[in-house]
């Protein structure tokens, strides 16, 4: 048994420089005779630029350059890019309107970039900005979801008539109908997935800097995939050749999908460094993060279920719109299809699925993937629906999840919505969460509530999510425009001790331990020997980075086939020095020793060996350090059962959850302390969505009313229960590690079954998210 | 934040002749509103008076009629204060968080007049007097409308005095975002009558004149079954609509009745 391996609670390695205060972040990062860029922004949520005038503020003090999006085009640069082309009705692909650095001709959302004033300082920056006079003819805006194709709405880009980006089906329309029709019963809800923005600690921000010596660019930024950033500003937007550009994201402080993407100042720090040939750098603020970060979710949809007499599910139909924003941002319309639509099934045999999802075009800031991107907004919607179904058919919401599981005997199952489950035993979560929660004894529990004055409800969610993004061909054959493998690196030093380059990234996850202990399982080396670097595109090979729960499914198993390629080797350069032959070689615990004999020898000494080579097997190259890239053979599929218990005061709509008990299947925990602080993590996400968290755009001026965290709800400590977490874990077939990624789970679960809480205690049919307390207080107020 | 110029007055009489040679000049006391606002550029001020050194603005003093607290007291000091009578230790405990609590202060929430304010329920509740440089300024004269107050140009809040009342207590329900007041309703038994003051549901904090005479027949929660405050004028967004704030008003006040016992 190794010490600190695989499932040891070991404390995170990187908290003593993140609690110290020594962490390295973007903005922490300053370069000798750096300046400071400053974006000029659209007030408007629509308006065409008739004219920009910018002679004040290029001689006002202080100020270096100003730049406008033309500057951009004429050196060049390409605009920003959507990866994904989704093939929709009628095979008619995503339809992309362009959008440049810098937006030149119209804007399109309140916070649209249209200038950069780059000075001496900051304060200068701004003080240029106030300088420069846009001539704006403002135009009506469009910015609800629902509204957007609606006849007669302002029309964004010519290149999207009716602000359709995509008009996407998945499913035989015709057999889901002719099962409607056959049906004995139906249920259908109308619900909001409401739109939400990321906040992650760290605002984005960028840094960069030419060498005009080498020609080379270096770019430190806040982001989730350097090498992706990298490859994106060389291949479309022509920054500089990848040989010539170097991309930094040294510790990143959050980011929940929202710094995956190319951004617009990212794009701008690079170019104009050297363009004025010296560092420029750009912070946002929060209330910049709030504007132009991408949002998440926003999604407006119509769901019905076809069941027979005994509530047992025959078919699915759904018909939604998602809100794109004013431009698609890099995964975009891939997340409310492919995300979204092939997670319709959940943990049902539901025989025949038809959803229908236009992807529109709003006045609003770009909406791309958030934490769980997709699967948050499918299970929310079926298990909504799948209440409203108990409800119909008078059966307890356990008793009809139940009665249409996926069997764990059934797996690998293919699901009618293209995913094949590989694994799973769903009626095994929701027994243990049903049995922590206590659910026999909820009924005693909403009795002594009621003699307090309390509403008390209770609300499960059976919830799976398709993680470890994702095997290559699968995703390329659906449109999505890179490869989804990741690589490591795993270099042993002359002394023994072990560098991990992995082509992930860690926004706050904990990697530097968790991938240090899979090589100490694997390989024996003490953890404290092995460090993992991440975040540098001139340290690392390329990788893919961090999302979609990929980093230790797909990252992870990477490094252990790295490990294996170490051990495969040593056990050469041990035969020799032990005079053996190399299939006699047995490596455990970090020892190589002949079979059946006391001769052995350590990792550590054969990694010295490696590197001094005087007694060495001929035909061996010299050194230790291994690499391995890999490509899932599936998506991995965590699952699980949430039980959510909620408390109302009638008189004022304030809810309390008294009770949260989470049991999810992420098959092995490498970490479990890591895992929990995830779970706990991804709750506070989702329980913020359902209860607290709405991004609100004015229906006439198109601004952000949202735009601080004076109106923007997100969930504080006290808003939160202490949570029951446990496990009933199955093992992927799929996976080399048994792994199935766990950062989402809690966003994705947690939505529905606060909802599902709270109509329980209401005894009504629905409430839309976030469950404000007015809107609970009136819920409650009807329903007496 | 734009340029200003920065001063740190030593005394009272020091901060008015700074202000008063100030083009444009503005104090500071815990900064709390001010520096955000000075952050956004949302304010454009020439100077910029720092009152937290002068020390005759600081502290709290009891006597039998009540308690007088200096306009530069934190709500923090005044949260843990046995000198302060055990509802208005409960206002400030319940202002922003513990770094707002550790740098904002009486003067500075009283002056600023945030319709969403928890002092300025307080204050009109427990029919205070607010002394400053120039005269003293009956609370019911002091809150004139939406970050307004009855100050004049060069007038500096100099303490607060809280007469004593018989029973008191504050009912707050916090805006879920920003913790300010979206409703909070401050009643009290006083020597001159029954007070209820009102604050967060509209404009400026304002007193519920038929909750107090219902109060001042039987002092009761039961009492202010029935009697609401019109919803017309109070103040609606996405956190509550007026029809829900004045509901919040007959609630808050009935808890807070119950509270002061």
């Amino acid at each position: 048994m190794v010490e600190n391996g695989i499932g040891a609670s070991l404390r995170r390695k990187e908290d003593n420089r993140f609690l110290t205060g020594k962490g390295n972040y973007t903005d922490d990062i300053n370069r000798p005779g750096q300046t400071y860029a400053y974006m000029l922004r659209s007030p408007h949520a629509h308006a065409n630029i008739n004219s920009i005038d910018l002679s004040a503020a290029k001689s006002a003090p202080g100020v270096v350059a100003v730049f406008v999006g033309q500057d951009l085009v004429a050196d060049g640069v390409g605009g920003l890019v959507c990866g994904a082309s989704v093939t929709g009705k009628g095979g008619e692909v995503n339809k992309t309107p362009p959008r440049n650095v810098l937006t030149m001709d119209k804007v399109r959302f309140v916070g649209d970039p249209i200038a950069v004033v780059i000075a001496e300082s900051l304060a200068q920056a701004k003080d240029g900005a106030e300088l420069i006079a846009v001539d704006y003819e403002e135009l009506p805006s469009v910015v609800s979801t629902a509204a957007a194709d609606k006849p007669g709405a302002p029309q964004l880009h010519v290149e999207c008539p009716n602000n359709v980006a995509l008009d996407w089906e998945l499913g035989d329309k015709a057999a889901v109908d002719a099962a409607f029709a056959a049906a004995a019963r139906t249920a259908s809800v109308d619900l909001i997935n409401n739109r939400m923005v990321t906040n992650p600690m760290e605002p984005r921000a960028a840094v960069g800097e030419y060498n005009s010596g080498t020609d080379e660019i270096t770019l430190y930024l806040t982001s989730q995939n350097p090498h992706v950033h990298r490859l994106v500003m060389s291949a479309f937007m022509n920054i500089a050749p990848e040989h010539k550009f170097r991309v930094v994201a040294p510790d990143v402080g959050g980011g929940f999908g929202s710094k995956i993407f190319t951004y617009n100042e990212e794009a701008i720090c690079a170019w104009a460094a050297k363009k004025i040939n010296r560092p420029v750098k750009w912070t946002a603020d929060r209330s910049e993060a709030f504007l132009s970060d991408a949002h998440g979710r926003d999604h407006v949809t119509k769901a019905e279920m076809a069941m027979d007499a005994d509530g047992k599910f025959l078919a699915m139909r759904v018909s939604s719109h998602a809100n794109m924003g004013a431009y698609l941002q890099l995964f975009s319309v891939s997340i409310p299809t492919l995300f979204h639509g092939f997670l319709l099934a959940g943990q049902y045999t539901t025989p025949a699925i038809y959803l229908e999802m236009r992807s529109v075009m709003t006045n609003t800031a770009p909406v791309d993937a958030a934490r769980g991107a997709g699967r948050p907004e499918a299970a929310y919607l079926l298990e909504r629906l799948v209440d409203v179904s108990a409800l119909e058919m008078g059966l307890d919401p356990a008793e009809i999840r139940r009665r249409n599981f996926i069997k764990a005997e059934q797996m690998p199952y293919q699901t009618p919505v293209v995913q094949c489950y590989d694994s799973g035993d769903y009626d095994a979560s929701l027994d243990k969460a049903l049995a922590n929660a206590d659910y026999d004894g909820f009924g005693a529990r909403r009795t002594e509530a009621k003699g307090r004055g309390k509403l008390r409800g209770i609300g499960l969610s059976a919830y799976i999510e398709a993680c470890g993004v994702a095997p290559s061909a699968a995703v390329g054959s659906l449109g999505v425009g890179v490869g989804l493998w990741e690589s490591a690196q795993v270099r042993f030093n002359p002394t023994g001790g072990v560098t991990v380059f992995t082509g992930t990234h860690s926004h706050g996850q904990g990697h530097e331990t968790a991938f240090a202990q899979l090589v100490t399982e694997r390989l024996g080396v003490p953890v404290e020997n092995v460090e993992v670097v991440h975040g540098d595109t001139d340290k690392g090979q390329f990788g893919m980075g961090t999302y979609g729960s990929r980093s230790l499914p797909v990252g992870g198993v990477a490094i252990v086939n790295a490990c294996d390629k170490i051990i495969a080797k040593g056990k050469k350069i041990a035969a020799h020095c032990l005079e053996a032959a190399e299939d006699d070689i047995d490596f455990a615990e970090g020892n190589f020793t002949v079979a059946g004999t006391d001769k052995t020898m350590s990792i550590a000494e054969v990694a010295f060996t490696a590197y001094v080579p005087h007694n060495y097997p001929a035909g061996v190259e010299p050194g230790l350090d291994e690499i391995a890239f890999f490509d899932p053979l599936n998506f991995s599929f965590p699952a699980g059962a949430h039980v959510c218990e909620v408390e109302i005061d009638p008189d004022t709509g304030t809810l309390e959850i008294v009770r949260y008990t989470a049991v999810d299947d992420f098959g092995v925990l490498v970490n479990p302390m890591i895992v929990e602080g995830q779970v706990h993590g991804g709750l506070a996400h989702g329980i913020g969505q359902a209860l607290l968290e709405g991004c609100v755009y004015d229906d006439d001026s198109g601004q952000l009313i949202t735009g601080s965290f004076q109106d923007y709800c997100m969930a504080r400590a006290d808003n939160l229960p202490s949570f029951d977490v446990d496990y009933a874990p199955t093992i992927p077939i799929h996976n080399p590690l048994g792994v199935k990624g766990c950062g989402e789970a809690g966003a994705i679960a947690a939505p529905p079954a606060v909802i599902n809480a709270i109509v329980n205690a209401l005894g009504i049919k629905h409430l839309d998210m976030p469950a404000t307390q007015e809107k609970v207080w009136r819920a409650a107020q009807a329903a007496g | 934040m734009y340029n200003f110029n920065f001063h740190t007055a030593s005394s009272l009489d020091d901060a008015v002749a700074k202000l008063g040679a100030a083009e444009d000049g503005t104090v500071m006391a815990g900064g709390q509103t001010l520096i955000p606002v000075l952050k956004q550029r949302l304010a454009k001020p020439s100077d910029v008076v720092d009152l937290s050194g002068i020390g005759e603005l600081k502290g709290i003093t009891a006597n039998s009629d009540g308690v007088t607290i200096g306009a530069m007291t934190r709500h923090a000091d005044v949260a843990k204060s046995s000198d302060v009578p055990a509802a208005l230790r409960a206002v400030a405990e319940g202002i922003g968080d513990a770094q707002v609590r550790n740098r904002g202060t009486l003067g500075g929430s009283v002056a600023n007049n945030d319709p969403a304010a928890d002092y300025p329920a307080a204050l009109l509740g427990l029919g205070a007097t607010i002394t400053t440089n120039q005269r003293d300024i009956a609370a019911d004269d002091f809150f004139t409308g939406m970050f307004d107050t009855a100050l004049t140009d060069g007038e500096i809040i100099k303490s607060v005095t809280f007469p004593n009342a018989i029973k008191a207590a504050y009912a707050k329900f916090p805006n879920p975002a920003s913790r300010y007041a979206l409703v909070g309703v401050f009643v009290a038994q006083t020597a001159s009558g029954v007070r209820v003051a009102v604050t967060g549901a509209s404009g400026c904090v304002h007193r519920a004149t038929e909750m107090e005479k219902a109060l001042s027949a039987n002092w009761s929660a039961a009492a202010l079954d029935g009697i609401s405050i019109p919803s017309s004028g109070l103040n609606s967004d996405i956190h509550g609509s007026a029809e829900y704030r004045a509901h919040l008003v007959t609630v808050m006040a009935k808890r807070a009745v119950a509270a002061a016992g």
